[in-house]
């Protein structure tokens, strides 16, 4: 029997928005402030969870064709990447760079590369959290089997 | 405060401890867990407790609490949580090939 | 700073980060991950030569000075076995070419091995406690799936408790961090060097200490190596040959490095301690090896037996012992993956690993013979082979310092490894050819390059020995004088 999930489901749909806002939120506020790339993507990771939980997994994933593992290295790629950019200046490795710019809308900002480390993180933390509970969930789909 | 911690870190040990020798496996994998939540608190105890501000430079305060304790527990909790995690799935697995979740049967070599 | 240091950790991560997208292709995978393989090498090579000529090479990644930073060091100990790193993994992956199998290597195979490298570079090169901790559990975590990868039941079993065993040590490794740090408020090597010289090394500390030879014990399989026979004896040959040679010699280079830079102030308690628990493991390992009439268990056995013999080298503290030690642990390295290359081969030729079901197949493959032959006697250390140096440095560097009782015991064990392995040799190559090459449920073809290759590694290393004294004696007068170490990673002028 399906079980009836109505209230979950539309309940999902707004709170959704909302986390992955805050996400992005926790994650740009991380440069001077608690926040980042780890607890930004963790949160993503919670969004993308939940989107599991009240619909089903064959569902989003229809509509969200992304191979989770691979976004997990592509994001360790980026992370070890900018290390390398350090060198290259001959810089020790990891070495993060800043700069004040004037940008159309924001005004003035301050431009990091320590911003596309963060990426990197991001995208290895949204990608080892939900390839973590999707193979444990596949395990029980097989299970059931 | 520190030796509040400290009986609140002997007791999840204590509790880790007596859920690790047990038989069940799932019993296992909650001690572990167990024992590792208690090393975190004690590397957090282990930087002192104090009251300060968080350590930002924008925050005007006298006092500053230690981060790196706070990185390292950050550190060693996501190796927990993916150790935990492969633990589970193993667990899980090994439950469906041999029926049971009893160490005491899990041991040693059928043909040796 | 010398941004060559973070190569050898980041360029393996790299290529297998790469290779898990690219998941799909193996011939990319065969390709890159030997490439991934060699490059650490060679920039471990560089290594030795630039400390060789200007001395202890660090790096502060970030430019974040040290104690503060995470510091990168590369002492010439860990640069030599960064290269012998480089080349044992190299021969496995290759052995691994022919015998993996299409379904572990589609299953991340390689980029395991890469993580599992990448870990171990990093366990040698890192230059601040947390940090080997980090180290551990990267190569840990690779070595969990690398143990279940195919999940048979054997495997699993196994898997499990290695796994348990494991994360409880790791958690002992925590509790030794936390205490390290209430007590000493550093993290860095070189900064708990000097502290802990300061302070005196009073009974807290050297309890401390003794955490932490109870962690690493259990990772090198010094005496706490229950674990170590069952979980090396079920992943397939390729595998249980790069945890032979690497995963137990990561912890016995922590084991030097803490008790050589940190607590060598009480060597009258931390080293004797060691000793005793190294003459123990001697025995026991011995027994075990004797006793079993299974080729993967004698193999293990024989891994805890040189685990053992190597830290005689560590408790005598002596030039001449430590650099007895690091020769045999070079040698051991390379020899501990021939011999289970070579185990692994004969298994996949006869279908077990009981001694008694195979004989003869000296007829049939006369060159696996007396290859595994030669490394018999190298183990043993005849000389001119690789052994000899390494055990003849050891003996008289215990016997010099007057431990004479585990000198003995080293030498008592060598017998026993030569009749162990003796055994192995007679009944698997002597004897009734049973098994004629029709039969063979394996073959050798393609699987004998790494083999040969190890050999000759293994040749090279006994004659050319005095080729590399030069570095081997750095590497000893390096881990004697703790101050070298110190001046170079905090040096206020030079970062």
């Amino acid at each position: 029997m399906k079980p009836n999930d109505v209230i979950l489901q539309s309940v999902t749909k707004v709170t959704v928005i909302i986390i992955f806002t805050f996400s992005v939120y926790l994650f740009l506020n991380g440069h001077h402030h608690p926040g980042g790339g780890f607890i930004g993507g963790l949160s993503t990771a919670a969004a993308i969870v939940l989107l599991f939980l009240a619909f089903d997994i064959e569902k989003v994933r229809e509509n969200f064709q992304i191979d989770f593992k691979k976004l997990a290295a592509l994001g360790v790629l980026i992370a070890i990447g900018t290390g390398f950019t350090g060198m290259l200046a001959g810089d020790p490795f990891l070495t993060q760079y800043f700069n004040d710019k004037n940008l159309p809308i924001f005004g003035k900002t301050e431009l990091a590369t320590a911003l596309i480390f963060d990426t990197g993180v991001a995208l290895a933390v949204i990608g080892t959290a939900v390839s973590i509970i999707l193979s444990i969930s596949e395990g029980d789909s097989l299970w059931k089997r | 405060m520190e030796t509040i911690m400290a009986c609140l870190v002997g007791l999840l040990f204590t509790i880790g401890t007596y859920l690790v020798l047990s038989r069940q496996m799932l019993r296992i994998i909650f001690g572990l867990s167990i024992i590792s939540h208690a090393v975190n608190l004690l590397i957090l105890t282990s930087g002192g407790l104090k009251t300060g501000s968080a350590p930002l430079l924008d925050e005007k305060m006298a006092g500053f609490t230690d981060p790196l304790p706070q990185a390292l527990i950050l550190t060693a909790i996501v190796i927990n949580f993916a150790v935990t995690a492969l633990l589970l799935v193993l667990s899980y697995r090994s439950y469906q090939i041999f029926k049971t979740d009893d160490m005491e049967r899990l041991r040693g070599n059928p043909d040796e | 700073m010398n941004n060559l240091l973070i190569l050898p950790i980041a360029f393996p991560l790299f290529i297998g980060m790469l290779l898990i997208i690219f998941r799909k292709n193996i011939w990319l995978h065969r390709l890159l991950s030997p490439v991934a393989c060699i490059f650490p090498g060679m920039v471990a090579l560089i290594l030795m030569n630039q400390i060789k000529d200007s001395g202890i090479q660090t790096l502060q990644l970030g430019g974040w000075q040290a104690p503060y930073g995470i510091s990168l060091v590369a002492d010439m100990f860990a640069a030599i076995l960064l290269f012998v790193t480089s080349i044992v993994s190299l021969c496995c992956l290759l052995y691994a070419f022919h015998s993996i199998g299409k379904e572990r290597e589609k299953y991340y195979f390689y980029p395991l091995i890469l993580f599992l490298i990448t870990g171990v570079n990093g366990a040698f090169l890192t230059g601040d406690l947390f940090n080997l901790y980090v180290f551990f559990e990267v190569f840990l975590v690779s070595s969990y799936v690398l143990i279940t990868l195919g999940g048979t039941r054997n495997q699993l079993r196994e898997s499990l408790k290695y796994i348990m065993i494991n994360v409880i040590s790791s958690a002992f490794f925590l509790v030794g961090v936390a205490y390290l740090y209430a007590v000493t408020g550093t993290l860095n090597f070189a900064h708990l060097s000097i502290r802990v010289a300061e302070a005196g090394q009073d009974g807290l500390i050297t309890t401390i200490s003794f955490l932490f030879l109870i962690v690493f014990s259990l990772k090198a399989g010094l005496f706490l190596f229950y674990w170590l026979p069952g979980s090396y004896s079920v992943p397939p040959g390729a595998i249980a040959a790069i945890f032979a040679a690497l995963l137990t010699k990561v912890g016995i280079y922590a084991i030097f490095r803490m008790f050589t830079l940190i607590f060598y102030h009480q060597p009258q308690v931390t080293h004797m301690g060691i000793g005793i628990l190294a003459a123990l493991t001697m025995i026991l390992g011995a027994m075990g090896a004797i006793g079993y009439r299974d080729l993967k268990k004698i193999l293990t056995y024989n891994v805890i037996i040189s685990v053992g013999f190597i830290l005689i080298g560590l408790v005598a503290f002596t030039e001449q012992s430590l650099l007895g030690s690091i020769y045999y642990l070079i040698h051991d390295m390379i020899i501990k993956a021939l011999v289970f290359l070579i185990g692994a081969t004969i298994i996949g030729l006869t279908g077990t690993s009981k001694l008694k079901d195979m004989s003869g197949l000296i007829r049939t493959h006369p060159a696996l013979g007396w290859m595994f032959f030669i490394a018999v006697l190298s183990m043993v250390g005849i000389p001119p082979l690789s052994g000899f140096l390494g055990k003849l440095y050891i003996t008289k560097g215990a016997f010099a310092a007057s431990y004479f009782w585990l000198g003995g015991f080293g030498l008592l064990a060598s017998i026993f490894i030569l009749y162990s392995l003796i055994k192995v040799f007679m009944d698997v190559f002597w004897g009734e050819t049973v098994m004629s090459e029709d039969e063979e449920k394996g073959t050798t073809k393609g699987v004998m390059l790494p083999i040969v290759l190890l050999t000759g590694i293994s040749l090279a290393l006994g004659l050319g020995a005095e080729g590399i004294h030069e570095y081997v004696l750095i590497a000893a007068k390096g881990l004697l004088d703790p101050n070298q170490y110190i001046f170079a990673v905090l040096d206020k002028g030079g970062i």
